[in-house]
């Protein structure tokens, strides 16, 4: 059995990612995911400098959702140097994928220069935080123009290393987006941020409970949804894909693959199973393809689109 | 699962010192032991970790030090009937020994754990050695509580000599374990002491817990602000309490800690 993936000819042992925003503050932090059976790590979306992130309470669950509002804190670039690059001796063993962000489009440019300088595998260009908009206050994934122009902007410097465009799901036209990244240069698609966003109200005060108010929703209540922006993107472009949203099992997994996803992001599953949960739903997928004979993971990527 | 925060009316409030209140909810089970913590919300305002300090199925008390802006809101405005958001408890706190004799070491606000700690010791039939340690006579907590618990013996340290002995509560740790008695030790304060009493208790082959404290936010072992260099592990979830073998392999122990971007701040 073969569980190995090539993703634009970078080769992870597994098909599970850890997804960006979750245990992604610092090297160590990655190597602990990786030791727990993660295939790639994603960094938590870096900005050029300094960004605060949103009071508490940012992040919570139920059986049925998670949903947060951390407002993208991070330390800069600066900091990234020295965490991302505390990870690049464990490449070999688990790709690393660079997860930039921006609030203005030509920002991304420097952004990706020096993330591409320090060295990860795949650069993930976040262009779906609900907390970074436009000047008509969308994201700029939800805009095919916008989408297509960071893409361009982030290819115009990243000669060597795969780019790859996260976009969101809260658009009625994602097909058209992909295109619009595939067009302008992306290598490949992250399908897809979270959902929403949603509110969660608390009844005794009157109050809404995420310090922002409203924040991504994630968890098991939102698999059906992410499944099939994972199967029209994959309907809509021959760029590769990692599908991720509310994935907790192993046949979570392959459901997504066979939707189309190459790679498939756990994030959220973080707090329902640990970070144990790499190498669970690995065991998962072992047994899986044992009981339907498979051999070789990376034949049953879209087997469901093919159809 | 859910950690949505429950709505929770404060039943008492007491000053414990002048920069120390204790916060008491009645007539809901927490289901919290010694060691862990619980993420408080004021709506509008902010949510931060504290510890329990105390814990049964009938009530449970939050001792806060009035230090930054967030615990500073509750001193000045929270009063008897004000209600707090609480979701937890989360973490893992210490093993509560059955008839055994241990010491701990508490410094400065430290104290209100390792009371709850003593108290479900001595249920356990434990004998209990409780060193308190403060800078200062005004600013020792919880020595009123302790020196009235059966089973415990209090011992205290400040560092100015206002009462007790003078010197590091770690000094009286060590005569305790020369004493040969002790089976396990567990502490709570300052990084620096714990790393003290660490190295006393590797030496003598005496067990310890510690209770690692750094930047929290989600609680569940999701966000990564609190992971520690070196185990990469995050503090909420594989902690806060551990083993003292455990804490010797976090990198930048007694050293530095990260802030809410996860910069490293030197201690």
């Amino acid at each position: 059995m073969n569980k190995t993936i090539n993703f634009r000819g970078v080769k992870f042992p597994n098909p599970t990612v850890l997804a960006s925003g979750i245990l992604g503050v610092t090297g160590d932090s990655f190597k602990n995911v990786v030791r727990n059976g993660a295939g790639g790590v994603t960094s938590k979306s870096v900005w050029l400098e300094r960004h605060e992130g949103h009071p508490g309470p940012v992040m919570m669950g139920t059986e049925h959702f998670y949903i947060n509002a951390v407002g993208l804190p991070d330390g800069g670039i600066e900091k990234a140097k020295e965490e991302l690059g505390k990870y690049l001796e464990w490449k070999e063993r688990a790709p690393l994928i660079g997860n930039i962000v921006a609030g203005k489009i030509d920002d991304f440019e420097n952004i990706a220069g020096q993330m591409q300088e320090i060295g990860p595998d795949i650069i993930e260009v976040n262009i779906s935080c609900p907390n970074v908009e436009d000047e008509f206050g969308r994201p700029f994934a939800c805009s095919t123009v916008d989408a297509g122009s960071v893409t361009k902007v982030v290819k115009k410097i990243v000669k060597n290393i795969p780019v790859i465009v996260k976009l969101s799901p809260n658009v009625a036209n994602i097909g058209e987006i992909a295109k619009a990244c595939e067009a302008n240069g992306a290598d490949g698609l992250t399908v897809a941020n979270t959902f929403g966003p949603g509110m969660i109200i608390d009844i005794d005060t009157a109050e809404p409970i995420l310090s922002n108010k409203v924040g991504g929703v994630s968890g098991p209540g939102i698999k059906p949804l992410a499944v099939k922006r994972v199967w029209d993107t994959a309907s809509a472009v021959k760029i590769p894909i990692i599908g991720m949203g509310g994935v907790l099992t192993g046949r979570d997994v392959i459901e997504f693959m066979m939707a189309g996803a190459s790679l498939v992001g756990i994030g959220a599953g973080v707090y329902y199973r640990g970070a144990e949960i790499f190498e669970e739903v690995n065991e998962e997928i072992d047994e899986w393809m044992k009981e339907q004979g498979v051999k070789e993971l990376s034949d049953i990527v879209g087997k469901a689109v093919r159809k | 699962m859910n950690d949505i925060p429950k709505i929770l009316k404060v039943a008492e409030v007491r000053t414990e010192n002048p920069t120390v209140k204790t916060y008491v909810f009645r007539g809901y089970d927490l289901g919290a032991t010694p060691g862990q913590f619980v993420n408080v919300w004021i709506p509008r305002v902010n949510e931060k970790p504290f510890s329990v300090a105390y814990c049964d199925d009938k009530e449970f008390w939050l001792t806060i030090a009035a230090v930054g802006p967030f615990s500073k809101k509750i001193h000045d405005e929270i009063k008897v009937g004000s209600k707090l958001g609480v979701r937890g408890p989360y973490g893992h706190g210490y093993t509560v020994p059955s008839k055994k004799h241990i010491a701990l070491l508490a410094g400065g606000y430290g104290a209100a754990p390792m009371y709850f700690l003593a108290h479900e010791a001595v249920k356990n039939g434990c004998k209990v050695e409780f060193i308190v340690g403060a800078r200062s006579k005004d600013l020792l907590l919880y020595t009123d509580r302790i020196e009235k618990m059966e089973g415990v013996k209090l011992h205290v340290a400040t560092n100015d000599g206002s009462v007790g002995e003078k010197g590091f509560n770690t000094v009286i740790l060590q005569k305790l374990i020369d004493g040969g008695s002790i089976d396990m030790v567990a502490t709570c304060g300052p990084e620096i002491m714990m790393k003290g009493a660490m190295d006393i208790c590797e030496k003598a082959g005496v067990p310890i817990e510690v209770s690692i404290e750094r930047y929290m936010k989600c609680g569940s072992g999701v966000c990564g602000n609190c992971c520690v260099d070196g185990l990469g592990v995050p503090v909420c979830k594989k902690g806060p309490v551990m083993s003292g073998e455990m804490a010797r392999k976090i990198d930048g122990l007694a050293k530095w800690h990260r802030d809410s971007v996860g910069m490293k701040i030197v201690w």
